[in-house]
């Protein structure tokens, strides 16, 4: 802590020169940045993410054939599924496409649900938990208590009304978790914002004669988005988990051309026994990417908590 | 706002009967008032434009309930606040908001009562932008970089975050803040209790030289006796909710008559090793009682030495004058200091 004993030096003499090499302020992101860098697990969770987005990404261009084309069928039969092969890195799937390329392009579908979905639950949730903790009174009771509601109905329950009230399509699934995820960001922020009024500087700026919106919207606000970032970062595993499981169930894209990891898992059942493979392999998918989100959004959590400072 | 200060005639700042009440509430659903605490218990004072009025008291005697409640950042439960003429209670909203570029207030902990996404710059220029000071963004940065000056810190800070400066330069940004909208009173909650010592007296100095430049009014709220001493005309004393005595500097120094001034005073250290050996102690027993439950009639009365079978217990003493400006809120004020009253022997070390 170099900067703080040079500052601290500055106090016995107001005015004097600064220290060369502090000419502009630096933030508290700039501290936390710091202390992600500095750690470990943000890197492997940062690896993870990364060669997840780009794998969903580029999938057209890493996959070596068409998804879900079955136009392997005839190498199947009821008691073998071939395995790993020059043409084919992983084998087939139960449907006769290859494996791997399946695999690919269920990356894409996972990271568009998952961050779509995640999407429309922080903002619905962050627009809940200002309304609730940043006006208080009687909105905070009203809104709190529809996200009761809200939190009351499973998740998966809810993914299965709304896919018979709309039908099967991923659409469904995106609103089911996003919907499953509003209590959690809702109840974060009103928390966040909560602990924010009670601060001095809240009194300080409403003595300065602020707005309450304003002060709101852009001092607690900003200061309590910490957390729901973190937050926003672990939700983003369980989405990912959660889009298979919707999937699993049958609830995903009607069409068997699009390739998804909870439904691959659901082909794999039957072959269980002979070809454990076809299984494994979106199984690994599945975890390792909620590993990745995981460890990358508990290493923000740290990085931006300022108790963690060491 | 008046132009023309007419001495002690007109008092920038007069509080009269000041409450703050905060209800106790039982129940899950159906919310019942069982009982109110009496954070401050109908408060009566007056100070002087350009002069310092320090309030003593110890932690939970609603000392900074009453600052918050003077610049209606606590809603009063009654009484009246005068600014400058104007009623601060009968503001609306709107009013209110415009009625803050006269009266500002310096908080204790300058680290929490700064926005630690806010650069100084951007904090000082926001309440002028809100304000819409003449000048616009290039007068408002210049204003900014004067006042920096002005409290003893570098323009180099401007582009600096809170949590980079030391708590001193911190309470220096503080107070530039609460002069940036060139305010008549100021209010300052322990603004230097939570500086080291050494610190303390820069800061101390600071608001004595802005006050004589700026003629501001403080209202210094403390539970240091020595800061209080240092730096106001005027002390009052405070007790669980209420004022309990209130004199000049030097007299209340001097010549306390309250028994809880008297006992606050003696408990303070003397730098001289023989009177400070001769020092006597009075202690006072158990602790503040609940401002939920005050006591009847004297509110000192479960924790005072001179405590007398009758009167005390049952009739409130009103905060009476003695001597010139000298008001204690004691029945037996005259006789405690004329020795006639002795104290309990259990109570003197």
């Amino acid at each position: 802590m170099t900067a703080a004993t040079t500052v601290t030096a500055a106090t016995a003499e107001p005015g004097q020169e600064q220290p060369p090499g502090r000419v502009s302020g630096t933030g508290r992101a700039r501290a936390s940045w710091d202390r992600l860098r500095r750690d470990p697990a943000a890197w492997v969770g940062a690896a993870i993410v990364t060669a997840f987005v780009v794998v969903a990404v580029a999938a057209p261009l890493i996959a070596p054939y068409e998804p879900a084309g079955s136009q392997w069928i005839r190498q199947i039969t009821p008691s073998d599924v071939p395995g790993p092969s020059e043409e084919h890195l992983l084998g087939l799937d139960s449907f006769g496409s290859d494996l791997f390329t399946q695999l690919v392009y269920g990356a894409r579908q996972s990271l568009v649900i998952g961050v779509v979905s995640t999407l429309l639950g922080l903002l619905a949730g962050t627009v809940l938990g200002v309304l609730s903790g940043g006006i208080g009174g009687w909105v905070d009771t009203a809104v709190m208590r529809v996200v009761d509601i809200m939190l009351s109905v499973p998740a998966l329950l809810l993914a299965v009304s709304v896919a018979a009230m709309v039908g099967r399509s991923s659409t469904s699934v995106m609103v089911a978790i996003a919907v499953a995820q509003v209590p959690i960001f809702a109840r974060l922020l009103r928390a966040s914002l909560l602990s924010q009024r009670g601060q001095d500087y809240v009194l300080a700026l409403r003595s300065l004669g602020l707005r309450e919106r304003r002060i709101v919207v852009s001092h607690m606000l900003p200061n309590s988005l910490g957390p729901l970032l973190v937050q926003a970062t672990l939700v983003l595993a369980t989405a990912v988990i959660e889009v298979a499981a919707l999937s699993f169930l049958g609830l995903g894209d009607p069409d068997p051309a699009v390739a998804e990891w909870g439904r691959m898992l659901v082909k794999a059942q039957e072959r269980l026994q002979n070809d454990p493979q076809l299984a494994l392999w979106p199984g690994v998918c599945i975890a390792v990417t909620a590993l990745g989100f995981t460890l990358l959004g508990e290493s923000l959590r740290q990085a931006l908590d300022p108790r963690a400072r060491r | 706002m008046n132009a023309a200060p007419s001495d002690d005639a007109e008092p920038l700042l007069r509080v009269r009967g000041l409450k703050v009440h905060y209800p106790i509430r039982r129940g899950a659903l159906l919310q019942r008032t069982v009982g109110h605490v009496k954070a401050v218990d109908g408060v009566d004072l007056d100070v002087p434009r350009a002069s310092t009025y320090g309030l003593v008291g110890e932690s939970g005697c609603g000392k900074s309930t009453f600052g918050r409640a003077v610049l209606r950042l606590t809603e009063p439960t009654a009484g009246s606040v005068t600014v400058a003429g104007t009623d601060v209670l009968a503001l609306s909203p709107a009013e209110l908001r415009r009625a803050r570029v006269s009266m500002q207030m310096v908080f204790q902990d300058p680290l929490a009562s700064l926005d630690p996404r806010q650069s100084v710059e951007a904090a000082l220029v926001e309440p002028q932008k809100v304000h819409g000071m003449p000048g616009g963004p290039t007068a408002w940065r210049k204003r900014v970089t004067e006042l920096l000056e002005r409290v003893g810190l570098p323009a180099a800070a401007a582009a600096k975050y809170p949590h980079e400066f030391s708590g001193g330069q911190r309470q220096r940004i503080g107070i530039a803040r609460a002069l940036v909208l060139g305010p008549s009173l100021i209010i300052a909650d322990e603004p230097v209790s939570a500086l080291d010592v050494s610190v303390q007296a820069q800061v101390i100095t600071l608001l004595e030289e802005l006050q004589a430049e700026l003629g501001l009014t403080y209202l210094v709220i403390a539970h240091d006796l020595a800061v209080v001493r240092h730096m106001s005309r005027t002390v009052g004393v405070m007790y669980l909710g209420g004022l309990v005595e209130e004199a000049a500097t030097e007299e209340l120094y001097a010549r306390p008559l309250h028994p809880y001034t008297r006992a606050l005073l003696s408990a303070a250290p003397v730098p001289d090793p023989e009177v400070e050996e001769r020092r006597e102690r009075i202690l006072l027993q158990g602790d503040l009682p609940s401002p939920a439950a005050p006591p009847p009639g004297c509110r000192f009365q479960t924790r005072c030495p001179w405590r007398q079978p009758t009167r005390c217990a049952d009739e409130p003493p009103p905060l009476r004058e003695l001597t010139g400006g000298h008001r204690v809120a004691c029945h037996y004020a005259e006789e405690i200091e004329a020795g006639t009253l002795r104290p309990a022997a259990s109570a003197v070390a």
